[in-house]
This record gives C-alpha cells, structure tokens and sequence, in this order.
C-alpha cells in the first residue's frame, strides 16, 4: 500500500534522527511492537513534518528579520507608517488554514482508525484480559483461561487483545508505550482498550495519572510471547493455590505498594462484581453494556 | 476548640520544612522590625495596604506574584532533583509524602499566584493610563480582588507549616481528591485558597470588562484600542465565563468533602467524569487567560522598539476574538483518553487545531512588524524574540496532543509536561518579563538594569531548553508524569540534564532579583524624568512616570491608533491655563479587613473550627455592610493641586532637555 | 494624597452628570456580574442534568416531590417580582413611602418562598431522601439550595435597603443600589423558572 511506504519512509527518517541523536537511547513510541503503536507513531511524525512546514519559516524569518532590520543597519528599507497589506494577509490567514484543513481531514480519519474501543482485525481470533487498577498495583483476569494475575501481563503475539479497564478506587490509565495507546481506569465504569502485539518481547506497562502516594510503584511487565509458550504460562498460573474469589478480591484491594507479581485461578464473573461495587444494575437500565456517554466512558 | 487542629499538625520532623520555617520567621522578623524601625507603617497602610489606586494595585500584585514564583521555583527545583537522585533502586531525599505536596503546589502556585496575579498586576498598571482613565470602574472592589488573592497565597504557605498540602496533583482529580481517599486537610487548603483568590479574580474580570468598555478616552472607539487592552478586554470576557465554572465545581467538590454529597464518588451515582469536564471547562479558557495578555505584551513591545506601526492591526484583534471564542470550546482535549467516542474526540481536537490559525497569524503579525523596522534589542525585545521562536515550537507540540490518535500515546506523559511549560514559560512567563521590563519605567519612574535584565533573559531561555526538551523525548520514551522514583536506566542521564536546565532557569530567576537590586540601588542614574523612556506610542507615556495618582489632568482626546505617537508627530497638547477638579476615590482598609476575615474563615473551614468560621463569616458581611453605609468615598482633586503636580513635571522634563 | 476633601460636592458643575454615569456604570457592572452568576447556575444545572437519573437505588423525585407546593412557592416568587416591579414604579416617582411599602411585600413573598423551601428541604430529608441518599439528591439540593441561598442573599440586601430608604431617603446611590437589587431579583425569579421546569416539571411529572 502506498500509505504504509510512505509511512515506513518516514519512520526510517525519524530514526535515523533519533539514532544519530541520541545512541542508544530507546525512543519506544517510535520503536513500536504493537500494530497501534505503529500507526499512533506515524501519525506523530506525519503532523509533526505538516506543522513544520509553518514552524521552520517561522523560526527562519525571526531570526533573519531580527538581524536584517536591526537598528544599527541603516542600509535596510524602513517604512514605519507601513501597516497593511492584503497579500501578506492572505498568506499568514491562508497557510495555516489550509495546513490545518489537511491535518482535520487526517485528524478525522484517524481519530476513527486509531479509536480504542474498535476491535482490531487480525487472522487470529482475539481474546479478552479484564483489566483492574488498584491502590497501587494492577489486576489482571483472563476470564477465557480463568486466572488472574498481578503486575504481570502474558499475551500472545498476533493476537487481538480486547482490554476491559475499571478501577477499585481511583483513576489511573493503562497504558503500554511500546503496545501503543492508553486509556483512563475509572471505578464503576469500563473502558476499552484494543492492542496488538506484533511480534514476542517484553514491555514495560505503568500507570500515566496520579493515583496517590503508591502510585509510582505501579509497574508490570508485558509479555508477548508464542502461543505455545502462552499456553504453558497459563498452565503455570493455574497451579496457583489461591483462588481470586469476590472475598479474597477485597482483601487483595487493599492498598499496598510496590507489590509482587502473583497468581491467581479467578473465579468466573469476577469483573462484573467489581463493577457492581458502584454500579446498581437493578435500578440502572444501562449498566454494564451501554454506548460512550457523551461526557466519556459508559458506565 | 480548634476542631481538627492540633500540635501534630505541624511538621516539626521534617527538617526541610523546619529549615524554611525558621527562615520565613527570621525574614518575616527582620522585615517587622525594620518597618518599625523606619517608622514606615503608617506609609504602608496609607500609601499602599489600603490604596485602591489601580497602579499600586498592580505594584502589589505582581509584588506577591515574584514572590510566589521563588516559593514554586524552589518547588520545581526539589522535584528535578528527586527525580535525577531517586533511580537504580535509589529512594530520593522526597518521600512520596512529600514530593506529592511539593507537585500539587507547584502547579497550583504557578497558576494561580504567579502566572494569575502578573496577568492582573501588568493589566492594572496599564490599562487605565492606556485608555485614557483615571482608575479602574469600581477602584475598591479592585482592592478587594487584591485582598482576596492576598488570601489564597496565604492559605497556600500557610498549609506548609501547619498541616499539609493537596496530594493531588493541581487539578485534584476525584475520587483521588475526595474524602475517602485524601482524608487530610491538604484538598481543604486547595479548595479554600482556590476558591477565595478565585472570587476575587472574578471580580476583576468584571471590573475590567467594564473599565474597557465604558471609561475609553473620548474619540477611543473599540477599533482605536491598543492591542494591550484589546486582550484584556478579551481576557476579562474568558473570565467573566469560566471563573463561574471553577467555583462551581469546587463547591461540588466541596459539598462532597464537608457534608458526604455524591458529585463525585464512586458510590450513589457520582460521576468522577463530570469534575473533570467542569474542571477542563474553566481549565482551557483559563490557559487563554494567562497567555492572551502576553500576546498584547509583545504586540506593544514589537511596535515600539521595531520603531513602526503594528502590522495588521485588525487582524491581531480578530485573532484575539477569535481564540476567546474557541477557548470555550476546546475542553474534551485535555481527556481524549478517557473513553469519548470516536466523533467527539475528533470534533475536540479539531476545534483545537483551528485555534492554530489565529494564533499562527499573531505569529506572523509580530514577525511583519519587525519587517522593514529599526529594531532595538533592548531587554523587551529579546524576550520577544526568544518568545517567537520557542512558542511556535510549544504550539506544534500542542496541535500535536490535540490529535487523538497521537495523544493517546503522549497524554500525561513528560511529553505534555514538556508542551505545557513550554507555551506556559515560552509564551506566558516571556510576555510577563518582557512587559514587566518595559513598564517598569512607568510604575516606577526610572529604567531597570538592561545588562541584568538581558542575562537574566539568556539564563531562562537556554535554561528552558535544557530543562524542557529532555522531557520531549523523556516523553517518547515512555516516562509518565509524576513518577517519585525512576527505574528505567535509559532514563536517568536526561533527568540531570533536566536538572541542569531548572539550575539555569533559577540562575536567570537570581538575575531578575539582582536586577532589581541593582536598579533601585542606581535609581538616580537610570531616572527617567520624561515620562516616555522608550518613545513610545500609546497613551501610557504621555505622562510622568510614576503617573499622578488622577492619572490624566486633562482627559485626552484619542481618535488614532497609537494615539501619543500621532500627538508627539502632530504636537503634543498644551496645557491648559485652568484645570478641572478631578473627582477621585478615597482610600479604604474595607476591602483589607473583609480578606483578614475571608482569611479566617478559610483556615477555619479547613481545621473544621466552626464557631470561628461563623464569626468570620458575619465579619466579612458586616464589614461589607459598614462600606455601604458610609457615603464618604470619595472627593475632589482641587485644580491648584493639579496644576502644581503638572507643572513640577513640565519643569522636570524642561531641566532635563 | 494631600488634597482637601469636600463632603459636599454640590459646588460642582459636574457633580450631577457625573453620579449620573457613575450609577449607570455599576448597573452596568453589576449586570455583567449578574451575567457570570448565570455561568455559575448554568454548570450546576449541567451537573443536575448529568446525574439527572443517579438515583443509585434511593428514592425518586417522583415518588416524594409535591408539585402543588411548590406551585405554591413559584408563585410567591412570582407576586414577588410583580410587588418589586411596583417599588421601583414608586421610587421613579421618588414615592419614599411607597416604595418601602412595596420593598416589604417583596420581602414578605420573598420570605415565603424561602420558608416553604426550607420546608420542602426538610420533608425530603426526613422521608429518606437527603442530599447523602444518591447524587441525584445531591444534585438536587445544591441546585435548589444555590438559589436559595441566593434568595437569602436578596432579602438581607432587601433589608439593609429598606432600613438605608427609611433613613436616608431615595438618594442617588440608593436608586442605583435599589436597580441594582431589582435585576439581581428578577434574575432570580427567572434561575426560579429554570429550577421549576427542569428540576420539577420535568422530574416530577
């Protein structure tokens, strides 16, 4: 596809740039495994060359008219009732303009590509991971494989991952740099989060919005890895002594920080009992299962 | 007695803070003692604390505001430093306790007592002399706009030595910042001094909005307005429509805190969401609020020192209406990532990028005002100058966040952290430098120091630099804001690189204060008894400086753009054989005393002392009350008087020339 | 600040012209003032909409709210704004007497819409559905209670007015103060329409 050489020409710019900037520094929003991250990346780079085209003119004239038009040079024009004038006008209205219609249409475009709440298509059938912040520490259910983990994320490569996010307490966003995207964790409520792994490694996940004084300490470490060596971990995790039921979800919800990764066998339905801690599905008709809000995500 | 209030509550085991403690007491000690000594009190109530004369008004403010800016300074600067020590299984000096207070506070000090206050202080000096009045519409709800933001600065160093701060982050998000999960008093000091300086901001925005439009010069129409008024204009409009918003929501936030409302909790059907879109809502406008008046600043600056006429007059105030305008409706940006639909974040985002249009034309306004002038490079232009280049780097970095799809990768990342300071510093904090440089002859009578002035201007400039586009790439690889320790190695040598930057802003902050230093030391060297140090063009500079307290003795007729600069072409008026009385305000310590008690019953709210709280809410009222009862205000300035004021300065300029 | 002070200004030539703008100029500011207040109201009625069916399983406003009450209520408000309407007619012409007569009805009706709102506050609360039950009553009492304590405000500065007439007369600065009070009043009487429509009609019935 065009766009997509396009694109990687870019890329291959921007990381020449990097590379001869700054050797051995790992720009991982432009080193992307995931298929979002990718285009995400892109994207940053496309607006980035399109604004440029204003930006550098106008670092360039600032400095070339501070100097030519200095005081001290007599020989430069001066017209000091000069004040007007529609040519110039319509450049410095028009430019932008049209600069910023094209980066609306590609705005447009994107905001619906990139949108995180769209499954990703792919080969490979997707999978689920339930995904919960808490004070300071994430929660991860497999309900497909029923098992839970803590601060530790297996998902296999090419897979579609379909991330459900919700909170125990207050906001935190999920988010994997080198995956791509992020979204917010709000208690009561689930967001969507659709990533993809392009190829096995490891990446670090963290959380982007304050949450408290446990809050740095809330790191995990993604795994991409085969769908073999998926299976195996799975089977690992289900040998786990301790079950993830509502009770023993609350014990775990209290708050501790830096905590260390674990496992767990979940109990089926977890999710939605974490949910209704603040939602009255009786009484609410859109519980659960509801479109955006306008104000953001359902609850 | 004293509700929640006990010994315990201050922090005798932390020694930083005990360190600063006994500092600000020795300081407050010595400044007491040499007031007495000197016998200035008397000089300081009459002259300034209970003045409600529009220029010392603006003095004070942006007195408390550089102030203010040392204590956030020294905020930023323990947080570069914990964050280039705390890596590679290192704690820091800061434990989260600590360093959570000292972000929270920096932001909200930046915001609201640095960048707020040096908007309303430089609008208070200038606007009336640009106009053409002779004080502000209501003189003495400005010194209780004064008085109140006095209020929440205070409240804000008080909750560093009693009690504690916010653990927040500066915009307090819930259910974070309610009761639940902050059960201290440090959200309660954030509430009340947000909400008590927010008041008197409001009241400001009114004021002026009605200075602008209804006490203009006579031949002033909207369309003669210098630029400087026309965003202020504009400014106060922002204010006028968001300021509501923030009380509003902070009075929710409050109700849920005090009485066990449920705005904003998880349980009973709160919506966290709903803080964040009323927050974001008074936010994005209030951006407008800080930078709008730096766009006037430089739109002066540029004119008067390239020696020429503004270019595209009517397109700088376009654009100016424009973004107030498109301030309002650009919030949803600052939350793309918080599950809106597709439409609705791009219909936000793109509604951001339109405001790159009127703000590129700025840019281009001020680079074809330099075009074919006879440009100065005095301190002024120079901040300028540094403005236009680092500001358009800042809005490509902005319209770049307002693309969902590349915000949900840099969103509370150090790459926002980066964009922000860098149009908050690089346009924001470089206009108020700029326009404290170039009006300071005016308030003051005499110049600053243009050596310190301009080293001052290369240390924040480089300094920024170094201090901010680590961050940028900080942000690509990956770091998140607000992070107490880091444990990525790739990380760490662009954190002292950041550190190296904040020294070097700190070193331009030094020059600042040295400049001042040394320019009230050679006052008499640098004297400018013309009234017009930099041959200027608006009305500002048509008298001496400082101006009389009346401001104009007879009020000018102003039909042009740069309306002195066409007197001074076409002769300027001779004074008249006879003045007018001029009818002025008298001073008044109501609005000082309403702010003591609005003080008290902030502090009283926070420590739950409720009968305190009580009195000083019916003090607040009562001394509200006693104003209006008292027909006393004001009197007239006699013409013998004016005529002796006017003709010292005529003299003044005559043994000079 | 040395300059002689004159308390009686009638020398002036200027003088009357000059109260003249400057009572003009706060009406003016105080309608910009007014104009924020409605900012103000305006996101408390966005948030009202918001957790407008948050009743998190408490109970609802239809179950509890007594619409021929508050019915009752609008209408004092309403009298009181037409009663308002009448002192201002009397101070136009400079009817001292009149004017404070009509002053007191307002404050009377006033005084009566809020008694029946306290009223009302107090039923709700006792029948389990206080502003801590759900954030639709939380909503709820800050939107009704914002108005009045708006209310509130109103007839304090009512009061001082009346005594400020009764003992000074209808002076310059107390015409001004007096339209200043008239528009803060009516513009309650129209947040009052809002409050009714949205929060009652539309919730009640």
């Amino acid at each position: 596809m065009r766009e997509e050489k396009y694109h990687r020409f870019f890329r291959s710019l921007l990381l020449i740039a990097a590379a001869a900037s700054l050797s051995g520094c790992d720009w991982v929003l432009f080193n992307s495994k995931g298929q979002i991250g990718v285009e995400q990346g892109n994207l940053i780079i496309t607006a980035t060359l399109l604004m440029l085209i204003v930006v550098v003119p106008v670092i360039v004239m600032t400095f070339l008219f501070a100097w030519r038009y200095r005081a001290s040079n007599k020989q430069a024009t001066y017209t000091p009732e000069w004040a007007h004038s529609h040519k110039i006008e319509a450049v410095v209205w028009g430019v932008p303009l049209v600069i910023i219609i094209v980066l609306a249409v590609i705005t447009w475009k994107t905001t619906h590509s990139l949108d995180p709440y769209r499954p990703i298509e792919a080969e490979k059938p997707g999978m689920t991971i339930e995904v919960v912040s808490m004070d300071w520490k994430w929660l991860f259910i497999y309900p497909e494989q029923g098992i839970a983990t803590v601060n530790e994320l297996y998902i296999p490569e090419h897979t579609p991952v379909t991330f459900h996010v919700t909170s125990q307490s207050v906001m935190n966003t999920f988010f994997i740099p080198q995956l791509g995207g992020m979204i917010y964790a709000m208690g009561g409520m689930r967001t969507h989060l659709n990533l993809i792994a392009n190829e096995t490694g490891q990446f670090f996940g963290l959380s982007g919005n304050y949450s408290g004084h446990g809050f740095t300490g809330m790191r995990f470490m993604t795994h991409a890895v085969t769908d073999q060596e998926f299976d195996q971990w799975v089977g690992q995790v289900k040998q786990s002594q301790n079950t993830l039921d509502f009770e023993s979800y609350k014990m775990l919800a209290k708050p501790s920080e830096n905590n260390p990764v674990e496992y767990f066998n979940a109990q089926p339905g977890l999710f939605r009992q974490i949910l209704g801690q603040y939602i009255d599905y009786k009484k609410s008709n859109h519980a659960g299962e509801a479109t955006h809000a306008s104000s953001g995500a359902e609850e | 007695m004293f509700g929640k209030l006990t010994f315990d509550a201050i922090p005798l085991h932390e020694p930083i803070l005990v360190v600063t403690m006994i500092a600000v007491v020795l300081g407050g000690l010595a400044v007491f003692a040499g007031l007495t000594y000197f016998k200035k009190w008397g000089y300081l109530w009459t002259e300034w604390l209970t003045s409600v004369d529009h220029k010392k008004i603006g003095v004070m403010y942006i007195a408390v505001a550089l102030v203010m800016l040392l204590r956030g300074f020294a905020d930023a600067i323990m947080m570069r430093t914990q964050q280039a020590l705390a890596h590679g299984g290192a704690e820091g000096y800061l434990p989260p306790h600590h360093y959570d207070q000292i972000f929270t506070a920096h932001g909200t000090i930046m915001i609201f007592f640095v960048a707020m206050p040096l908007v309303v202080g430089l609008m208070n000096i200038v606007v009336p002399l640009q106009i053409g009045a002779r004080d502000v519409a209501f003189p003495f709800l400005n010194s209780l706009s004064f008085w109140l933001f006095v209020v929440g600065a205070l409240l804000i160093n008080v909750s560093l030595f009693v009690g504690e701060f916010a653990m927040t982050g500066w915009v307090a998000y819930p259910p974070l910042s309610g009761i639940e999960y902050s059960p201290g008093v440090g959200v309660d000091y954030y509430i009340w001094a947000l909400q008590i300086s927010g008041i008197g901001t409001l009241l400001t925005g009114v004021n002026f909005f009605v200075t602008i439009i209804k006490m203009r010069a006579p031949g002033m129409t909207l369309m003669k307005m210098p630029i400087f008024t026309w965003t202020i204009l504009c400014t106060a409009v922002i204010i006028c429509g968001a300021f509501p918003i923030l009380t509003a929501v902070l009075g929710m936030l409050t109700l849920d805190r005090y009485l066990d409302f449920h705005f904003f909790t998880n349980e009973a059907g709160g919506n966290p969401m709903m803080y964040v879109n009323l927050l974001w809502a008074w936010g994005h406008p209030e951006v407008y609020i800080l930078i709008l008046p730096a766009f006037g600043v430089f739109s002066e600056v540029t004119a008067t020192f390239a020696r020429k006429r503004l270019f595209g007059y009517h397109s700088m105030v376009w654009a100016t209406v424009a973004i107030t305008v498109l301030s309002f409706v650009v919030w949803l940006h600052h939350f793309f990532t918080m599950g809106s639909g597709a439409s609705v974040n791009a219909f936000f985002g793109i509604a951001t990028m339109i405001i790159a249009i009127p703000t590129g034309v700025k840019i281009f306004t001020w680079l074809f005002t330099m075009y074919r002038g006879r440009l100065e490079f005095t301190t002024p232009i120079l901040w300028t100058l540094g403005f236009l280049v680092t500001f358009s780097i800042g809005g490509m970095t902005g319209v770049l966040l307002a693309v969902p799809g590349a915000d949900f990768l840099l969103h509370n990342s150090l790459f926002l952290i980066a964009h922000f300071h860098n149009v908050i510093i690089g346009g924001a904090v470089f206009g108020y430098m700029a326009g404290i440089a170039y009006w300071f002859p005016k308030a003051f009578g005499f110049k600053l120091h243009e050596g310190w002035g301009k080293a001052s201007f290369w240390f924040w400039c480089i300094g920024f630099y170094f201090a901010f586009m680590p961050l940028y790439i900080l942000g690509f690889m990956g770091m998140t804001r607000r992070l107490n320790t880091v444990d990525n190695p790739e990380w760490v040598p662009l954190t002292y690189v950041a550190l190296f930057g904040a020294v070097l802003v700190g070193i331009g902050i030094l020059c600042t204060v040295i400049q001042f230093v040394v320019s009230i030391m050679n006052r008499k060297k640098n004297m400018d008894v013309t009234g017009d140090p930099w041959n200027g063009r608006t009305l500002e500079w048509s008298m001496s400086s400082p101006p009389p307290f009346y401001n104009f003795a007879v009020v000018p007729h102003a039909d042009k753009l740069d309306a002195f600069h066409e007197m001074k072409r076409d002769g300027l008026p001779t004074p008249p054989a006879t003045y007018s009385p001029i009818h002025m305000p008298k001073n008044t310590g109501v609005g000082l005393v309403m702010s003591a008690f609005a003080l008290a019953f902030g502090f009283a709210l926070i420590w739950h002392i409720w009968w305190l709280a009580a009195v000083s809410f019916v003090g607040t009222f009562v001394a509200l009350i006693s104003r209006s009862y008292n027909e006393d205000v004001d009197y007239y300035v006699q013409p013998d008087e004016i005529a002796r004021i006017e003709q010292a300065h005529i003299q003044a300029k005559a043994n000079q020339a | 600040m040395s300059s002689e002070v004159l308390s009686n200004h009638a020398a002036h030539d200027d003088d009357h012209e000059h109260h003249h703008d400057a009572g003009e100029m706060k009406v003016f500011g105080f309608w910009i003032y007014l104009m924020t207040d409605c900012i103000l109201f305006a996101s408390i009625f966005a948030g009202f909409a918001v957790l407008s069916t948050a009743y998190a399983g408490g109970p609802t406003p239809k179950e509890l709210i007594d619409l021929k009450l508050v019915l009752v209520e609008t209408f004092a408000l309403l009298f009181s704004s037409i009663t308002y309407g009448m002192a201002m007619l009397a101070m136009y012409r400079g009817d001292k007497g009149k004017t404070l007569s009509w002053l007191a009805a307002t404050f009377v009706f006033g005084a009566m819409f809020l008694s029946i709102e306290l009223y009302e506050f107090n039923h709700l609360i006792h029948e389990g559905a206080g502003p801590q039950v759900s954030a639709y009553w939380s909503a709820f009492f800050t939107l009704v209670g914002t108005h009045g304590l708006h209310v509130t405000a109103g007839l304090t500065w009512m009061a001082i007015m009346m005594h400020q007439v009764a003992t000074r007369g209808l002076t310059a600065t107390n015409q001004t103060r007096l339209s200043c009070l008239s528009l803060f009043w009516h513009f309650l009487d129209v947040v009052w329409i809002c409050v009714f429509t949205v929060v009652y009609l539309m919730g009640a019935l």
